[in-house]
């Protein structure tokens, strides 16, 4: 079993109220941190952890917190983002439903570190039901003295509120999360100036993914150098990961990051295994965005050792034969899986969530969901595949954010290394499917 | 028999407006707009008209142009009347590979609409919607703030008949 540090309390009896949560050590960090501590301590340790961005960037935290400018003599605010709409990404709704006042605790110390005087938890709308549990768990903060006036006697004051969006994917991005909050549409603002030095209402500004705020607490309890520990390389601590698809066992989990991707999947404390006994084609390791790699590449890295389930390993080989760990949004494909079908339904996601504001990514989103529609349901043409590519091509690296690279990357490594099933498609338009829509692998090996 | 309705905030739901128009510096109200807008949805029958959106612009001083563009941005906002229960199905990557199409098509026939559709006796309007983070417990729907997750056809039945006996309770209260 390996180590848990955010969810080791997750199955205790009443850890959603703060009576569970303090017999459980919970607010410990906050103690230390504001009686024990200064602001740039806390930063220290947090870069000690080598602690990275567990949105899906895995930008290293320390560091990001030391660009915000604390000069500047306007308020400092921290965002937590809990927006989580990456799909296959499940973690930061378990922690917030399960463990509420573990990310309060986290939004604390992070706020005491920033300076922060008001932070907000921008939550997905859909999410609204955790947005209950969240104020409910804030206002016994506020009667326990954790948040408001002078809290604990230090001197230091936090207001801590909780703010919904209304379903759109793109407010995951940090400038539009910052727009949304603000109360307009979320379009992504051009950088610079970086959050860090104009944000919400132009003031300085951190936003972090809930996972990495909550991740803060062990960090200051037992300091930066243990959670360091764990883990291997720039791959430190514990990652949750979300494991959905063909599996025996989804859900979410905690890992020590190091463990191997073989043994994510097939362990009986994790996956479990692919499900009805069939066997694994391909798996999405971090998140809908992140490239889909065949079997043999998931489990082996380009030397032939086993592939890890840390930043490096996952991104070993570039793009060409790796992926990335991204948000830990583990979607994992059995033989029967249709990889073409799969494709079409994440352009239109992308094509859906498209904010609309640069071109390449508002029409070349829709022109690959149109061209991977026509494939899928018959009417594709073999140019249709290198047309494709064309578009993804064009639209990554062209946008304002990161989204129109998060559409074409998943595009370009279904063709990459599943072209065959495109070309299938294109050749036998009305064998690939049995009458559930499922695709039949023995087909696959007729030759093209 | 159409009733106009007025619009105007209940005591408790302007109550609730006070509460979150508070948590932003008091220059900065628009802030409230997206929180305000789920009240306003939830009090005037599941969409926002223009009428409620100029309401809106009203109550947080911006102009009704503001709360349209946001209004029209958001997936979550209906700017079109919806059935007195609405059924958000997960059409997302997991949820599909867990049977989610068939969910789908198990309901249209169910309720003899199709995706987008209202019944005729305007209780159930069905939606898909993009992945909205159950995609470990798939397939699954929403409907109101509530999820419904790891969904048979069986469950789907039980689901729906409850909701509408609900309603017709409370219609007929």
């Amino acid at each position: 079993m390996g180590r848990k540090l955010l969810l080791e309390h997750l199955n205790k009896a009443n850890i959603n109220t703060m009576e569970g949560y303090l017999q459980n050590g919970g607010y410990r960090s906050v103690e230390k941190a504001l009686k024990k501590m200064t602001p740039d301590e806390i930063t220290e340790e947090v870069k000690k952890s080598g602690l990275r961005g567990r949105g899906g960037a895995g930008f290293a935290t320390g560091m990001k917190w030391s660009f915000l400018d604390k000069n500047s003599g306007k308020p400092r605010y921290l965002l937590c983002n809990a927006d989580e709409s990456e799909p296959g990404t499940f973690k930061d709704r378990l922690l917030m439903e399960k463990i509420p006042h573990l990310l309060i605790e986290g939004m604390i110390v992070s706020s005491y570190a920033l300076g922060c005087r008001t932070s907000y938890i921008y939550i997905r709308g859909e999410y609204m039901f955790i947005l209950r549990i969240l104020e409910k768990a804030i206002a016994e903060a506020y009667a326990k003295g954790f948040l408001g006036e002078n809290i604990l006697g230090s001197g230091y004051s936090l207001d801590l509120h909780v703010h919904p969006g209304a379903g759109a994917y793109i407010c995951g991005e940090e400038t539009a999360l910052i727009e949304s909050l603000e109360g307009k549409r979320g379009n992504p603002r051009i950088k610079p100036p970086f959050p860090a030095i104009a944000g919400l209402w132009g003031c300085p500004t951190i936003v972090n993914n809930v996972e990495s705020i909550a991740a803060v607490v062990p960090i200051i309890n037992d300091g930066g150098d243990e959670y360091a520990k764990i883990g291997i390389g720039k791959s430190t601590g514990t990652k949750l990961i979300s494991a959905s698809g063909n599996i025996n066992k989804p859900g979410v989990y905690e890992i020590e990051m190091g463990i191997s991707v073989e043994e994510f999947i097939y362990s009986d404390e994790y996956c479990g295994g692919i499900k009805n006994n069939l066997e694994l084609k391909a798996c999405v390791p971090g998140g809908s965005s992140v490239p889909i790699l065949p079997k043999h590449l998931l489990l082996k890295m380009s030397d032939g050792n086993p592939r890890l389930m840390t930043y490096e390993s996952l991104s070993e080989g570039g793009f060409a034969t790796g992926s990335m760990l991204g948000s830990g949004g583990f979607i994992v494909y059995d033989e029967k899986a249709c990889i073409v079908r799969n494709t079409w339904n994440f352009a239109r996601f992308y094509h859906h969530e498209s904010c609309g504001q640069c071109s390449p990514c508002r029409e070349g989103t829709g022109w690959m969901e149109r061209v991977l529609h026509n494939i899928e349901y018959g009417h594709g043409k073999m140019e249709d595949i290198d047309l494709l590519w064309d578009i993804q091509r064009k639209i990554e690296g062209n946008t304002i954010c990161p989204l129109g690279d998060a559409a074409a990357w998943p595009v370009a490594a279904a063709i990459r290394h599943f072209r065959h099933e495109f070309e299938y498609h294109v050749k036998y338009p009305n064998r690939v499917f049995d009458e559930d829509h499922v695709y039949q692998p023995e087909m696959k090996m007729q030759k093209v | 028999m159409t009733e106009v309705q007025k619009i105007e905030f209940s005591p408790e739901a302007m109550l609730e407006v006070s509460r979150i128009v508070s948590h932003y510096p008091q220059d900065k109200m628009k802030s409230a707009l997206l929180p305000v807008l789920h009240i306003a949805q939830n009090e005037f029958g599941g969409w926002l008209s223009a009428e409620t959106m100029d309401y809106v612009a009203r109550l947080l001083h911006i102009h009704p142009i503001e709360v349209y563009e946001v209004a029209t941005f958001y997936s979550m906002y209906n700017t079109k009347p919806v059935g007195k229960i609405l059924i958000e199905v997960c059409q997302t990557g997991p949820c599909c590979l867990n049977g989610a199409e068939k969910i789908v098509s198990y309901i249209e026939k169910k309720l003899n609409i199709k995706v987008g559709e209202t019944t005729k006796d305007n209780m159930f309007t069905l939606k898909t919607v993009e992945c909205l983070g159950a995609c470990g417990y798939a397939p699954m729907f929403q409907i109101g703030e509530t999820f419904y997750e790891h969904l048979t056809e069986e469950k789907v039945d039980q689901i729906l008949e409850n909701l509408k006996q609900e309603k017709l309770k409370a219609i007929n209260n």
